[in-house]
Formats: structure tokens, sequence, C-alpha cells
């Protein structure tokens, strides 16, 4: 529900001092209302330094970031309101509980947004609703949940906000195939309901892809690759060359081509890995 | 058969709970293999492992560690110098402000002499490739180095038998693969027994036995390519198979026999070049 405009946006952590470094330089993005997209780097890429200014968490060095068409570091004023605009959802999100039941925790962002308590209850019922936490948990303390569903509580306090934008950083890591499939699709339904834009940072582009409409790769501080993520994939030496693990998909039908089989250069799922060397046997080929 | 740890008939229940997180498991460890253990949250991988260098005690059943009871409390420190754990989170099994420090740590503890303390740092630190780390402070490193420190610690014990349970969990993918590196070269180069709990199957590829725990039972045992031939189980155990193997099952579906074995990337894709080599344009 909210549009994103990032330009010229660079950050130096401790500037002036012998440890001055670059995080991140010449950054410039668009991200229209609605979008899922997949930001994709190594440790240290500079992701995470990215996302913390797009709700005033950092400010920039330099360069501007527009929610809606808003200047987010104009004035305190609007730094404040970007928070609630903005929902950033931080690695490891369950260490933050800290309310004494679920239904408090989860009611603290929209308690602080100064909500009727009639409202802020709708909206914890409705958060919760978003992430599969059951009503009959509310009055338990968080920490006799197991760890999945902490981080599905800890990520509904933050949605209970309504933010047009979402951001998770790293939502999966840590969590078993089945948890991770479950908050995906917690994720992916969130979005389609409300329309919200989201932001999947990750380290793992095999979850991500399969979800977003745009993968955008951070590099050494700068964005490397941004656009769809066939796109992305046709660039596998590349990926891999920066440290980057590449669907397994995409590794098998690079393998199988050095080995001569005819396939697009661009696939990162096995159906479509399937599709085509079906339709390879399948072009009456078979003997 | 005779292994390095035996386990017989080990049931568990956390006290407090009404239900068994280890339901009956039996389990032979041969000295010098690398086993790994996959299964979902909640599936009692950890409980087993925490089993291993008596964390836990069984509820019944028991376990052997080179022939001694866990249960026999004059026996505890003799096993959890054979047996070193590594867990999930680095951050928290790090003690010292330099790294050669963290790793002095235990052997400090068993009272070696200073020299001999010197040599074991060395050597440790040398197997996981951090030699060069030695004088850092340990909260300035990476996921995957502090996690290959805290791998040094425990080696610097000189156990036989290493137990890590999850400790890619909190990695990004360079330092996971420096991790399954460091622990593979553990077992082939220095004949340690390694145990690794995991829910990544990627990692599960090397080792030379594969067992799949659900809901506090082995549902199954063997080389990964055995374990990953079974698809159906796996699948119905959520877990999934691999992608190579997932591929080369639906492949066989529509009217292809190719084996299942061919875990790795490159196996794979042999297999399939060899059936597909016709079309080759």
């Amino acid at each position: 529900m909210s549009e994103i405009k990032v330009s010229g946006l660079r950050h130096v952590y401790s500037a002036g001092t012998p440890f001055e470094k670059v995080a991140i330089d010449d950054i410039n993005i668009e991200i229209p209302s609605g979008q899922l997209v997949g930001l994709i780097g190594h440790t240290g890429s500079g992701k995470s330094t990215f996302i913390q200014h797009l709700n005033g968490l950092l400010a920039p060095s330099s360069g501007t970031v527009t929610v809606d068409g808003e200047n987010i570091f104009a004035s305190k004023e609007a730094t404040r309101k970007v928070r609630f605009k903005v929902g950033l959802v931080f690695q490891y999100p369950e260490y933050q509980l800290f309310e004494e039941t679920v239904f408090n925790d989860i009611a603290f962002g929209p308690k602080n947004m100064g909500l009727s308590e009639a409202e802020v209850a709708e909206r914890v019922r409705e958060a919760a609703g978003f992430v599969g936490v059951p009503e009959d948990c509310f009055d338990k303390s968080p920490l006799e949940l197991s760890g999945g569903q902490k981080r599905r509580v800890a990520i509904a306090g933050v949605i209970a906000m309504r933010p047009g934008v979402l951001i998770l950083d790293e939502p999966t890591a840590g969590l078993d195939p089945e948890g991770c499939r479950r908050i995906l699709s917690n994720i992916c339904e969130y979005r389609e309901k409300t329309g919200s834009t989201v932001i999947i940072v990750s380290h793992s582009m095999e979850d991500v892809a399969k979800l977003a409409d745009r993968l955008v790769v951070f590099n050494g501080g700068h964005i490397e690759f941004d656009g769809t993520p066939e796109e992305v994939f046709s660039h596998p030496e590349e990926l891999k060359a920066i440290g980057l693990a590449v669907p397994a998909a995409t590794e098998l039908s690079m393998a199988l081509r050095r080995r001569g089989i005819a396939l697009s250069p661009s696939i990162y799922t096995i159906s479509r890995l399937l599709e085509e060397l079906n339709a390879l046997t399948g072009g009456g080929a078979e003997c | 058969m005779n292994g390095i740890i035996e386990i017989k008939d080990l049931h568990y229940i956390y006290p407090g709970d009404e239900t068994e997180s280890l339901k009956g498991v039996s389990l032979t460890i041969e000295k010098g293999s690398f086993v790994a253990v996959l299964g979902h949250n909640g599936s009692g991988k950890s409980t087993l492992a925490k089993h291993l260098n008596a964390i836990l005690l069984p509820t019944s059943g028991s376990v052997l560690v080179d022939g001694m009871d866990t249960s026999d409390e004059t026996k505890t420190l003799d096993i959890r110098r054979k047996v070193g754990m590594v867990f999930q989170n680095p951050d928290n099994q790090i003690v010292a402000n330099v790294v050669e420090d963290d790793v002095a740590f235990a052997p400090e503890n068993l009272g070696a002499p200073s020299e001999e303390i010197r040599r074991r740092v060395d050597a440790a630190l040398k197997q996981v490739d951090m030699y060069e780390f030695r004088l850092h402070a340990p909260h300035l490193l990476s996921g995957g180095q502090k996690q290959r420190v805290a791998i040094a610690g425990v080696i610097a014990m000189d156990p036989e038998v290493v137990v890590l349970d999850e400790p890619t969990a909190m990695l990004d993918p360079k330092g996971r693969s420096e991790v399954i590196k460091t622990v593979t070269e553990l077992c082939r180069t220095r004949g340690i027994t390694v145990v690794l709990i995991t829910h990544h199957m990627s990692e599960c590829i090397g080792a030379d036995r594969l067992i799949v725990m659900s809901d506090g039972s082995i549902v199954a045992d063997g080389t990964p390519q055995e374990v990953f031939s079974q698809v159906e189980l796996m699948r119905s155990e959520g877990l999934g198979v691999p992608a190579t193997t997932e591929l080369l099952y639906e492949l066989n579906k529509s009217g292809h026999r190719l084996p299942l074995t061919a875990l790795t990337v490159e196996e794979c894709a042999d297999e399939i070049a060899k059936e597909f080599g016709n079309v080759r344009n």
C-alpha cells in the first residue's frame, strides 16, 4: 500500500574514525506499492544497513528516502510517522518478545499508536489470525511457546500496526523446512489480503525466488542485480562468484548445460527444469 | 557389533511433560563414522544429542559411551571428555576475549600442562583453518568463523566424538559450507566420530549414515543414498528430498529409469546426460 523511493543513498559507519566503513553507496531504487521484493546478499553486503534506512532507524550519510512521496528524514515527526508505516521484523524477532502475555506483546505496537482499546484488540486478533497464532494462546506467556510460534507472535506484533510496507529480515532463519513453509505462506497471504508492499531479506535465494516479483541482489554495498527472478538467475555464474548460493535447480541446469543439454539459462525451479527436460524427449527425439 | 556409542531402548520425558520426547530409540554408532541426524523441530533429534554426553539422562533405557553408562555419575566427567558438543548459536559458546584463549579454555580446565595446552590449541586452530585468527577478538569474526572457533574449542579437549546440534542454523551459505567442510575433515583426517544434527538435507549428503527422526522415533536409517531414495517416506515426513533426487524421481514418473542414488549435482547431471544424450544438439 505504500511506495518507497530511494536515491543516492550512502551510509558510512563510524565516520571520521579509524574504523570508518562505507556500508552502502549509491543506492537508487523505487519499489512500487504492493510489490513483493526479495532482497538478497551475503553477510556484510549492506542489505541490513539498507533496510534500516527504510523506517528511519538509520539516517543516511547522504541521499534521500521517501515513503509515499514524503522524505522520511525531513523532520522528527516524519521519522516517527514512518515507523508505523514501515514495519520492520528483525532477525530472530522472538528474542524481542518481552510482555507477560502473547496478547500484550502483539498489542504493544498498536497501543503506542494511541488507538482505542477496542481497536487494539481488533488489530491483535487480525494480526494473530494472519500468522496462525490461535486465540487460546493469548493469555499464555510468550516464553511457553515453541520457537516457531514465538516467531509468529513477533511478526504479528509488527503486522498489528497495519504497516503499508512489511520488511522481514531472514524470517525463516533457524526454522525447520515445515516452519519455513508456514511462515512464508503466512507472509504471502498477508500481502494478498492487504495489498501491502513486502520486502523479504534473505541469503537463501531458494526460498525467496519462488515468491518474489522482483529480486534485488546486494554486493559490497551496492545493488548488483535488480530484476525478475528469471532475469537475475540468468546470471548464475556471476551470482556464485559473489558468494551466493543459487537455487539447486539452477545449479543442476548449469551442470546439464555444461554436458551439452539444451536448456534455457534462467531456470530456478525444479518444476521448470522438469518441464524443459520432458519437452526435450517429448519433442520426438526419443527412439 | 561394538560402537563408540550404544543406545538401547532410550525413552525420555522432559520434567513436567506428559508425552515422551524419545520413544524407544536404539542405535549403535561406529567409531570413526560420520552420522547425520535429520528431523523436524520437535522430532527428538536435539534431545537425542543431549543424551550423548550426559546433559540429559534417560528416563528409561541406556546410553553407553565407549562402554560407560551415562547414568553412572562417577563417569560423567570421563564421558564429557570423550564426547564434545557444539551448539547452534556461536555467540553463546564463546567465553574469552581472544580466539586462542577461548580454545584453551577446555584444556586449561582439564589441568593440562601449559606446553601441552599450547600444542593442542595450535593444532585445533589449524585443523579448523583459524590459526591466523588466533589473536583476534572472537566477537568480530563472522558466524562461520565463530562456529569454527567453537569447534576448535571442542577438539582441543581431544574428544573421540563430536556432536554438533544444528551448528549451521544461524549461518549464511558461506559460513555453512565452511563448517560442514571442517566437520567432514575432522572425521576423515582425524578419525573423530561425528554426529551432525541438522535440518538441511544438503548437509547430510557427505555423511556415511543418515538417520531420520520423527516424533521421538527413528523412521529411516541407512546411507544418504538409501534414505533419500525413499522419496514417498521423506515427503510424508514433510522433509522432502534433495533437489537432485526430486528431479530424478519426477523424471522416472515420465518413464525414465534413472537411479535415485545420484545425490550430488555432478552425479545427477551425469546420469541425466547419459539418458538424454540422444537429444544433444
